[in-house]
């Protein structure tokens, strides 16, 4: 039995970054929002006992409950997915603040190219740049310059700690706050690098370098540099998260509703639009159907693309035909090409950081470096970070250290405070047999398909990789240690090992509704009154952490939908 | 082990921990060094009262979390040994046995963990590429105790004694071969999916909080310089010297 609620202007699908900016926005703008939340409520005092490696990281305290869902996972098109049964290669948020909880507070802007991707790169390498398992490369639909205000007002609300830095666009205002300070491993980069003739910057944090108060008028301390951020909440508030920011203001306004432990089935439609979603209370399982104007689907990027798909709302992608858009362009991102350097003599203070403490390079972003003559497009952040090594989690050993026993005792415990690493983040670009769809066979607690997701690096993605290693490779014999090891290719995907937490796609904005779900105000293009929020958007993804950018678009998507509640309709021509 | 055996054994770690002591000595940074040192000398005496008064099973110890929710005494020995071998005692101070990590680790397969309740069971299992993760049906308390009675099974062929009483450098050779999938296990379990979980039950219980059972008196953290939990690291984050911290456990936050 479904039990059937009143009506309401707009219903929200998550309360992570996404879902809290938008219910923020529409609540401050007086109009009245229930937002859903498959996972509990929460607020600092959850994390008294935060500094527990073991709860949080290694039995992912903060983390979506399997049991329940999961995903499922193939490497090639004809092979067949079988379902992530734990954690391993990603981590999926679960509560209020969602990933915004458990996140490092890395907080990049995109570059100006990563918007107009397409026509930046035929424009300077001709269209033969571009190969045809690529073709789904597409520029957003809007450009940095209309980007900026949005990204602005994200870095003023959660307090964003950093410096300007030559090679991105254009911005308007400085960071709110100073950048995070710089450790003994980050002026030895710093030293390298400036010496190599690069200009090396303090990677943007959310973790505040001093207390701030936000224009929403909330106020947060310092970061104390715990080194408890990744997996983690934080206790002092001190990291930028949706629970300790936009969420409390959206209640303050008395006009959001809050239903914790409400898990969204799937969205009922007629005609062309949403009337609304069903969704089942987690603690006692009664199941209610709740009716808005406006569907905001904010959750995770997998459960964004797996809820349209279960409703029949949208055009599933082909990736035989190329033809339809949900699931589309699924796209991951690049870590290999990194060098780790271990000291006889020295010893860093690795036990203290904070997620988004460290120092990189720009050159080698984007379109920033020539391509002409490389086999890939796009490229990497250069970096070392100080997040804070924990020891069950973190046991670097040089290469050929057997991974037990005497000599892996010795070693570890040897170089646990004498190590750090120059590493990679590189972009991802989408391949047309990387997408996500319904799993045939496995289905989640309720008898709802799972969704699969087929991917493979590319052989971007490895060209890219190696690019980086020589890159790394150098500033790491410039710093000078005793032992350097580098990591020159990029595997096999491998669903089971830790590597990168940064999905992205399968819901993609542009301007074409046959290449793209969304608009540039991420409202779909098949069902008007349904916006569709979250990292889910991208349509490929760049060489940063995402937060940024998926919390610029939440203000443009926020603004999108009181502009529709007042007007209706497509908002933007095809 | 003959009683002459066992004294020798007392003797090597008494000395090895001095040795621990000494290197640790040489590159505490100057701030704390009175204080940390101190108590790891206090501990050193109490760590080794302890570790002689456990070789006689008969006697109760003073730490009432050392006693067994899953494990039968036998299956706690070979757990011990195992441990031992993945992470030995050395001049660095004590291994995994002393660390009490298979304490731990009978904690951990008793509870909602080691009957995997927060993974995906539903839907058949298929084998998998390697890329898949691990499609066993299995739960990881019965795949533990799968392996336990795999190593002596498997000493027995290869050794004729079981995996507790062999030589250290026989247990290595024949934790390797289990780390290889080398082993048949049971159905279609690899011995290197058992491997893999007492490797990693290993880590967590010489380096999580020790409220979990292992890490006794936080020695593994002291061992490698980790300061546990605590709240802040703002002067020595940017400090160019080394500064050690002694350990903090969770429990010096109660009072919050």
């Amino acid at each position: 039995m479904v039990t059937k609620l009143p009506k309401v202007p707009v219903v929200v699908v998550g309360m992570g970054w996404a879902g809290g900016i938008v219910s923020a926005e529409l609540t401050k703008a007086g109009i009245n929002v229930v937002g859903l939340e498959r996972g509990k409520d929460r607020t600092t005092a959850d994390y008294t006992m935060g500094h527990d490696e073991l709860r949080y990281q290694h039995r992912q305290e903060l983390m979506q409950d399997l049991s329940k869902e999961t995903i499922t996972y193939r490497n090639t098109v004809s092979g067949k997915a079988l379902p992530m049964r734990h954690y391993g290669t990603f981590i999926v948020g679960d509560g209020v603040g969602g990933a915004g909880s458990h996140w490092n507070g890395q907080t990049y802007r995109f570059l100006p190219y990563d918007f107009e991707i397409r026509t930046k790169t035929i424009e300077r390498y001709g269209i033969e740049k571009i190969p045809a398992w690529m073709e789904g490369l597409n520029d957003w639909g809007l450009t940095y310059n209309e980007m900026e205000p949005y990204y602005d007002t994200f870095e003023k609300m959660a307090g964003i700690s950093g410096e300007t830095v030559e090679l991105w666009g254009k911005r308007t205002n400085p960071y709110p706050t100073p950048p995070l300070v710089k450790t003994p491993l980050m002026k030895e980069f710093e030293k390298a690098a400036t010496s190599l003739g690069y200009k090396p910057f303090v990677i943007p944090a959310a973790n505040l370098s001093e207390s701030y108060t936000n224009p929403d008028g909330i106020s947060r301390g310092a970061c104390q540099y715990c080194a408890y951020c990744e997996n983690f909440g934080c206790e002092y508030g001190a990291k930028g998260d949706p629970a300790v920011t936009v969420i409390p203001v959206a209640k303050q306004t008395g006009k959001l509703e809050l239903r914790t432990h409400s898990n969204v089935l799937e969205l009922t439609k007629s005609g062309g639009k949403a009337n609304g979603v069903i969704y089942v209370d987690m603690l006692t399982g009664e199941k209610f159907e709740q009716p808005a104007d406006v569907v905001v689907v904010a959750s995770y990027v997998f459960n964004n693309a797996r809820l349209l798909l279960n409703s029949g709302i949208g055009t599933p992608y082909d990736p035989k035909t190329g033809k339809g858009t949900i699931g589309k362009n699924y796209c991951y991102q690049v870590t290999a090409g990194g060098s780790q350097l271990f000291f006889e003599d020295r010893e860093f203070n690795l036990y203290g950081g904070a997620g988004a403490l460290g120092i990189e390079i720009g050159e080698y972003m984007g379109d920033n470096f020539d391509h002409a003559k490389v086999d890939f497009i796009h490229g990497a952040g250069i970096r070392s970070t100080q997040y804070g090594d924990r020891p069950i989690a973190v046991n670097r050993v040089p290469a050929g250290t057997p991974n037990w026993g005497a000599e892996f005792k010795e070693k570890s415990i040897k170089y646990a405070n004498s190590n750090f690493p120059v590493k990679t983040q590189g972009a991802s670009l989408p391949h047309k047999e990387n997408y996500l769809d319904l799993d045939p066979e496995f289905k989640d607690e309720f008898g709802y398909p799972l969704l699969r997701m087929t991917y493979e690096y590319t052989d971007n993605d490895r060209a890219l990789g190696k690019y980086m290693s020589t890159i790394t490779r150098k500033i790491a014999e410039e710093i000078g240690a005793d032992i350097i090891d580098t990591n020159e290719e990029q595997g096999p995907f491998n669903v089971n090992k830790d590597s990168n937490t940064h999905n992205t796609g399968g819901v993609i904005m542009g301007s074409d509704p046959e290449k793209s779900a969304l608009n540039t105000y991420l409202q779909m293009w098949e069902a008007e009154n349904v916006f569709v929020v979250g990292a889910s958007a991208f349509p490929h993804n760049s060489c940063f952490n995402p937060t940024g950018t998926l919390g610029a678009l939440s203000y443009r998507a926020a603004e999108g939908i009181q502009k529709y509640l007042k007007e209706g309709g497509i908002l933007v021509k095809a | 082990m003959s009683e002459q055996e066992k004294n020798n054994s007392v003797l090597d770690k008494r000395s090895s921990r001095r040795t621990f002591i000494k290197n640790s000595g040489l590159t505490v940074g100057g701030v704390v060094l009175g204080g940390a040192l101190g108590s790891l000398l206090i501990k050193d005496d109490k760590s080794t009262t302890t570790s002689e008064t456990q070789n006689h099973a008969t006697t109760p110890t003073a730490n009432p979390n050392v006693a067994l929710m899953f494990f039968t005494p036998n299956q706690y020995q070979v757990t011990q040994a195992a441990v031992e071998r993945i992470f030995p005692e050395d001049a660095n101070g004590p291994g995994a046995k002393e660390l009490n990590a298979a304490i731990y680790i009978d904690h951990q397969l008793a509870g909602p963990w080691g009957s995997n309740v927060k993974d995906y069971r539903l839907g058949a299992f298929y084998k998998a590429e390697e890329n898949q993760g691990p499609q066993t049906k299995i739960l990881r308390k019965d795949l533990f105790l799968a392996g336990l009675e795999s190593l002596n099974t498997y000493s027995n062929q290869q050794f004729e004694a079981d995996f507790k009483e062999l030589e250290a450098t026989q247990q290595d050779e024949v934790l390797l071969a289990f780390s290889e999938g080398k082993v048949e296990l049971y159905g279609k379990v690899s011995s290197s999916q058992f491997f893999s979980l007492l490797r990693t039950l290993t880590l967590e219980g010489v380096y999580a909080d020790p409220m979990y059972g292992g890490n006794k008196e936080m020695l593994g953290w002291s061992m490698r310089k980790y300061p546990g939990s605590r709240m802040q690291y703002v002067a020595e984050i940017q400090d160019e010297k080394f500064i050690q911290l002694e350990p903090q456990s969770l429990n010096s936050h109660m009072g919050h």
